[in-house]
């Protein structure tokens, strides 16, 4: 099921003029911001089929923008999000691609600073409702319906294990996990989306198990 | 995942069954599925509806976009409405009226509620704030109309599309303005059945509506449509409540709109690149709005 809350169909409320392509393209510059932890200090954004068409007029640009420095869809901040990058010294560049994706409203965002880049490809579903498609080249599905944990690990046997038996030491219960990998030993993520407000603590811990590179969180 | 209803069917016989307006088990369906406390949701929905009677207030002062395409059309509306002229009906003009006051605003990248998409969100609050004049409902009865049209809405978000890129303009105004008859219905004392079939009624004929939005903005044709489609949520709600039926049941009617989509070129939806915004004025438009800068590569700082 796409669509799981009514105020997916009456909602967000958001600063107009498109909730596919202004408050979808936010949330989905939020959520890039949220995983990658701290303000990104450039972005290359990549746009597909009806972003890469009218993003200008639907103000999807500001709207990522926005999203990236941490505007919620319906924060007035968004319409000076351009300036406000400035300010803040993060420089930025839109890309609209030919390239037809599966969906018609896709973004590939990709941010960093001096320490490292993350790439992540978001699709606006419609109505404001967004979906993560690929995170760093792992092909995932994420909704953001649920509080997210995702783990960046070396592919070694036990890790899942001690991870989800972290979770579970904390009470939590798993409500749908996914686990891939670039190749066998190498780099993989296990996505695990659970019922429960993820704390600080949880993370210092899945962060110190053995073979655990990156923790990245997504609150409800 | 556990859900009460994932079909319109299922919803009216919940509704019928249990004796309870669909907007409860609307209600209802949302506590199972998120876990929140049913005084939270209703909250959510309270403020949902304030931003609502906000925008349509603030249009009918009068905005303007950047662009210069739309603004002020709600005010000419209601003074028209006020010179007691009106061919079609106060209460109808009214809803035209508050319908072009949100889309106004939205262009004016102003604050709204999306319902079930920005483009489309005129109609649900126009037709609410008209028809509000002549039912006076308590404030509870007006949350509950949009528990309503979110009910509708949440079957078609999952088993069509609420998107114009995926599925054209009927599932933005279409899906809005069946979604605002039905809860009409409810709101004047019809039966969950009455609902669905002014549903029914509403989006047969807003099948195959096409996302041809000039330069890409959401201003025209958006703003008339939601103007339109105020008006066809009346009047669809109307015929229920006269007692009018639709041949083709509800579910069906929502998956013919799914498969329209499906086969509607992508010119047509919402790319701007076909209908109204391939048209020498929608060009000429398009040019001016943007000049140059349009096209080829958005590179900005």
């Amino acid at each position: 099921m796409k669509y799981r809350s009514v105020f997916e169909i009456i909602g967000p409320v958001m600063i107009g003029p498109s909730s596919s392509h202004t408050a979808g393209a936010a949330r989905i510059g939020r959520v890039a911001r949220k995983l990658y932890g701290r303000q990104p200090k450039w972005a290359k954004i990549y746009l597909y089929g009806s972003f890469a068409e009218t993003y200008k007029g639907h103000g999807t640009d500001v709207a990522i923008i926005g999203g990236l420095l941490d505007y919620d869809t319906f924060d007035e901040r968004i319409k000076t999000a351009f300036e406000d990058a400035e300010k803040l010294g993060m420089t930025f560049e839109f890309i609209p691609e030919e390239e037809e994706m599966e969906h018609p409203n896709t973004a590939r965002i990709v941010i960093g600073d001096e320490k490292d880049e993350m790439e992540l490809v978001g699709i606006s579903i419609g109505g404001g409702t967004m979906e993560v498609t690929e995170l760093n080249g792992f092909p995932l599905r994420l909704s953001g319906h649920y509080p997210a944990l995702l783990v960046v690990h070396e592919d070694r046997s036990g890790v899942i294990a001690s991870v989800s038996n972290a979770i579970a030491a904390q009470q939590m219960n798993i409500a749908h996990m996914e686990v891939d990998r670039k190749a066998k030993g190498e780099m993989a993520l296990m996505v695990i989306e659970v019922d429960q407000v993820i704390d600080d603590t949880l993370i210092q811990e899945l962060e110190a198990l053995p073979h655990v590179t990156q923790v990245s969180t997504l609150a409800d | 995942m556990e859900v009460l209803f994932g079909t319109v069917k299922e919803l009216v016989e919940l509704a019928e069954s249990q004796n309870k307006p669909i907007s409860e088990i609307m209600i209802e369906q949302e506590v199972l599925l998120t876990k929140r406390s049913r005084e939270e949701i209703i909250a959510q929905m309270e403020n949902n509806l304030n931003v609502m009677e906000d925008a349509v207030e603030k249009g009918l002062q009068g905005v303007h976009s950047t662009s210069g395409l739309t603004g002020g059309d709600a005010v000419l509306l209601q003074n028209y409405i006020a010179t007691g002229k009106s061919l079609s009906g106060d209460l109808i003009l009214d809803a035209v009226s508050k319908a072009v006051a949100t889309n106004e605003v939205n262009a004016a990248m102003g604050l709204i509620c999306a319902t079930p998409t920005a483009g489309a969100a005129g109609i649900v609050p126009g037709t609410l704030f008209a028809v509000k004049n002549k039912l006076n409902p308590t404030r509870e009865q007006m949350v509950n109309y949009l528990f309503t049209t979110g009910a509708f809405g949440f079957v078609v978000a999952n088993n069509a599309s609420i998107s114009g890129a995926a599925g054209g303009c009927q599932a933005e105004t279409g899906s809005a303005a069946s979604m605002a008859a039905a809860a009409i219905v409810e709101m004047a004392g019809g039966t969950p059945q009455q609902s669905a079939e002014a549903f029914s009624i509403v989006m047969k004929n807003m099948l195959g509506l096409v996302c041809d939005p000039v330069a890409g903005l959401v201003e025209v044709p958006c703003v008339k449509r939601n103007a339109m489609g105020a008006a066809k949520a009346l009047v669809g709600a109307d015929m229920a409540l006269a007692g009018v039926v639709s041949r083709i049941p509800t579910d069906e009617v929502i998956l013919a709109m799914h498969r329209i989509g499906q086969t509607m070129p992508s010119a047509l939806r919402e790319t701007a690149k076909g209908g109204l915004a391939a048209t020498p004025t929608g060009k000429a438009l398009e040019a001016q709005i943007f000049g140059r800068e349009k096209v080829g590569s958005g590179s900005t700082n």
